[in-house]
Order: C-alpha cells, then structure tokens, then sequence
C-alpha cells in the first residue's frame, strides 16, 4: 500500500490550481480565466467543451478562439482519456475523495439506494436538451465544478465554501460517490469523449489476485473492475476498458500484489 | 437496532437534513440590498443570447484595468446568472476604454466584437429616477452628472426651465437622450446624493415604447408638405365647462 498516485494527483490538482492563482495572487500571469475559458501565457486558449457544446446548442455562434479551444481540450481528453478530466483536473474530486475517505472511515459502506451509474447520462442528455430548448448555457447555472473553481479564482471563499459543503454532504450521506459516479453530466462528458482514448489501468497480473477486495474500496467507479479482474475465462481485459474508469490510479496504490499498472493501448471494450 | 446502526441512520438524517438546509440557504438567503442595477459589460449581446454565448470564464474581468466588472455569484444580489460579467454603476462606473479590452478578450462573441467604438457602446440609459431629491431640480446648480458624462452636451444636457419657486431664477434640468448614452454610469457614480437621483437601468426597464400605430400630427404635416393628413376636422361640439347643451 502507498499513497504514490494519489500524491501525484493531488499535486497535479492543485498545481493547476496554483497556475489559474498565481495571477491574482501575485500578479505573474500563466493561465487567465478559469476551466470554462482560459488563456495560457497570453496565447493558448483552452475551453471547456461541454460547455461549448451548450452554447452551441443555445443558437450562439461562438468565435474563433472559443472553437479552437474546446477543440485543443476535446482532442487532448479524446486521445489520452477522458475522465482524467476527473480524477486529475477537477477541484471537486478533492471534496469528494475526502467524503469517500470519511465514508470508509465511519464504515458506510452500503451503495447509493437511489440512483444507478447510468443516471448521470440522462442527466447530461437533459442539460443539452434543455440548453437547445431554453437557448441558455443550462448546466454553468448549477454546475458545481465551473462553480467551485470559479469561487477559489476569484476569490469568493463563502461561494466556495458552499459549493463544497454541499457536495460533500451529498457524497456522505446519499450513498458512495453520489456525485462524482451517478450524477455529475461533466464526468459522464468527458466518459464518452474518451472511449477510444489511449491510457488504461490494467489488471496485467491478474493471476496474483487474492480477492482481498481492496481495490473495490477505494475505487471510484468499482463497475469497472470486475471484468478487467475476473474476466479471464471470458477472455475479456486484463485492461480496463470501460470509460467510466477515470485512471486515478487508487488501484495501483492499494494492492498488496501490485495486479495493476498504467497501459497504454486501445482495446475494445467488452460486448 | 444496534447502537452503530442506530447512530448511522441518525447522522444519514440529520446529514441529510443540513444538505436540504445549506442548499436552501443558497437560494433563500436574501441578496444584499441592492444599491443599483446590474449591468453587462460594453458590448454584451441582448440578455437571452447572452446566456446563450457567455462561457462564464471570468477573462472579460481579468482584462478589465479599472476593475469595474465582477462575476455575480448566487447570493451577491444582482440577480444574474452565477459567473456571467456586470457591474455596479454606483461602485464602479464603466471607463469606456478606447481599446475595449474586456470584448477583445471574450473568447465566445458574448462581448461582441463587431463594438470597436465605445461611444457606441449600449449597456443601460441613465434615467433620473428621482427629481424630486435631484439638486438642479431644487434651482441649485449642481451640474455633477452632466459634467462627468464622458458624452456631455450629447448624452445628458441641461435644459433651462423657469423656476416657478423663486420666480426670477432658473432650473437648468440635466436631460439624459438614450440615443447618445452608452449607459457607463459615470453619472451614477459621481451623483452627489446619498443614494443617487440617477441611475443607469437596462433598457429595457428604462425606456417606454409608443404604440406603433401612433403618428405624431406635427411630423405628419411637415412630411407631408405642410398639409395636415385629414384636411378637415369638421366640427366638434363646443366642450367648456360653462356650457349647457
């Protein structure tokens, strides 16, 4: 067991937090705006593009540095995978990994009793559909994550504060990974972006599993495990290769027999 | 039940309960009092396309040198979708930079490009929503508003009006022409009164709408070479209070 990943993927989110601060804080500016638009050292511009996508389906004709931008962030997530977006960039992950750490902690270990995994796509379906029908950017009304980053750039700490409690409080008491797993559309976006992309978890020594269930724990999408560990008879895996698996790297950190390590390569996923 | 059961359900509800209460907070939770009006920023596309195009990113404030705009945020009172650009004519007026550069860097069209001029520029009418507090309205000669106007003698004027009080003075009335306001709240800012006399309102609050039916008689006649549209009026019955059919 050790925190390696995990190390890395805090440092990785707070790091890009600190490029989107350092301008306010100190006056040096690296990035310019926040996740849903931004400006890199004055030239590369980067946007979200779901959030593109809303506001296309709004009736805007948005301009060219817009376009460019959420097609440099749609090619990077498509290639290499889409929900590092998750695990990797997201500053709610931090909020909802540490409600996943008290839940351990506290023992609650049942599963959320009211929603399935699949929820968070009819929640993306009705946030397009609602952004073509009331032609309005609909989800950056409500969306925690654009929220939450947004307060921490912009210095509104009691709007930050809010965003977080509230998410944690869900995640803790609606079941595991209530938002992360089963609600958030952004995540199940950025899944269906990266169906085909490049860098998988792997269950490469799957021989070695003793079923200590571990993994399963920590696991934000634990769906995902089961085919890449037990599918050997099936001759499905060793990689993981549903969508939904955000490449955390919790996995890695936690078996004790080291089953699992970073691939690259593309495999179909299974059915 | 057992006493672990018994104390997990309790903190699932009572867990549950602060949920519904902190989001009720962040809806319930009354604004602060509004000083003035929440205006978008020179270019902004009308409202409704506006939510369609604005991205909510926050570059327009970054670019902004005199730190007029601030993204609303729920519970900051302006009433305007969380993230989006506007600002506060009574704190911090619009400068009207020659070079715009809060619409150069929108990066989605919300600040239209096509607005290079900033005289051109349409984010509210100043409207002097209180005359009965406004000095030169008192006969004093104020005259704050008007010479701060960045369009003075084009946006607001002062018109001269006979002052009924002192019967030998004059009010000279600052007069703002939607046509030539840019909505930049210079005005509002500057205004002298605790609370200001004018203020800048969309336009769509400021401004009134004659039915399109409506023809002005006196325009009609010079349009129409001097001759009234209906020759003759023919005779109306005699209507002073003094007579009795």
């Amino acid at each position: 067991m050790t925190a390696r990943w995990l190390l890395a993927r805090r440092l990785c989110q707070l790091g890009l937090l600190g490029l989107f601060l350092t301008g306010p804080l100190t006056g040096w500016w690296v990035v310019k705006g926040t996740l849903a638009s931004s400006v890199t050292l004055g030239r590369l511009p980067l946007t979200d593009p779901l959030i593109l996508l809303q506001s296309l389906l709004a009736g805007h004709r948005p301009e060219r540095a817009a376009l460019v931008g959420a097609g440099i962030v749609a090619a990077f997530y498509a290639l290499l995978r889409g929900r590092l977006y998750c695990s990797w960039v997201c500053p709610l992950n931090m909020v909802t990994d540490a409600a996943g750490w008290l839940r351990l902690r506290l023992g609650l270990t049942e599963r959320s009793l009211l929603l399935s995994r699949r929820a968070r796509l009819w929640v993306l379906g009705g946030c397009l559909a609602v952004s073509a029908v009331s032609g309005t950017i609909a989800w950056e009304a409500v969306n925690p994550v654009t929220m939450l980053h947004r307060a921490l750039v912009f210095g509104a700490l009691p709007t930050a504060g809010l965003v977080a409690g509230l998410v944690f409080l869900l995640d803790l008491t609606a079941g595991a990974r209530s938002w992360c797993g089963h609600l958030c559309p952004v995540g199940a976006f950025y899944g269906l972006l990266g169906r085909f992309s490049l860098i998988k978890i792997s269950a490469a020594r799957r021989a070695a599993c003793d079923d200590c269930g571990d993994c399963y724990r920590v696991c934000p999408e634990p769906q995902v495990l089961t085919p890449a560990l037990r599918g050997a008879a099936r001759g499905i895996g060793p990689v993981v290769a549903s969508s939904d698996c955000t490449a955390c790297g919790r996995c890695l950190d936690v078996c004790p027999h080291d089953v699992f390590a970073f691939g690259l390569g593309r495999e179909k996923s299974e059915k | 039940m057992d006493r672990r059961r018994f104390f997990a359900t309790a903190a699932h509800a009572a867990g549950g309960a602060c949920l519904l209460s902190l989001g009720l907070a962040g809806f319930a939770r009354p604004g602060a009092k509004a000083a003035s009006v929440a205006l978008r920023p020179p270019g902004a596309l009308a409202e409704d396309e506006f939510l369609s195009a604005c991205l909510r990113c926050g570059l327009c404030v970054r670019a902004c040198p005199y730190h007029t705009l601030t993204l609303a945020e729920p519970g900051t009172g302006t009433g305007m979708a969380p993230g989006t650009p506007v600002f506060s004519a009574r704190q911090v007026p619009c400068e009207m930079c020659e070079d715009l550069p809060c619409v150069t860097a929108c990066p989605s069209g919300a600040l239209a490009p096509q607005l290079t001029d900033p005289t051109k520029a349409r984010m509210g009418i100043a409207v002097l929503v209180d005359h009965e507090h406004c000095l030169n309205w008192q006969g004093l000669r104020c005259d704050v508003c008007y010479r701060v106007c960045p369009l003075i003698d084009k946006a607001i004027t002062l018109d001269e009006r006979h002052n009924q009080r002192t019967g030998k003075h004059a009010m000279l009335l600052p007069t703002v022409h939607a046509d030539a306001c840019t909505g930049c709240g210079k005005c509002e800012h500057a205004c002298v009164l605790e609370s200001a006399a004018i203020k800048v309102l969309p336009a769509s609050l400021a401004r009134g709408a004659m039915g399109a039916h409506y023809r002005l008689g006196w325009e009609e006649k010079a349009k129409n070479g001097g001759e009234s549209l209906v020759p003759d009026t023919g005779q109306l019955p005699p209507r002073l209070p003094e007579f009795k059919p």
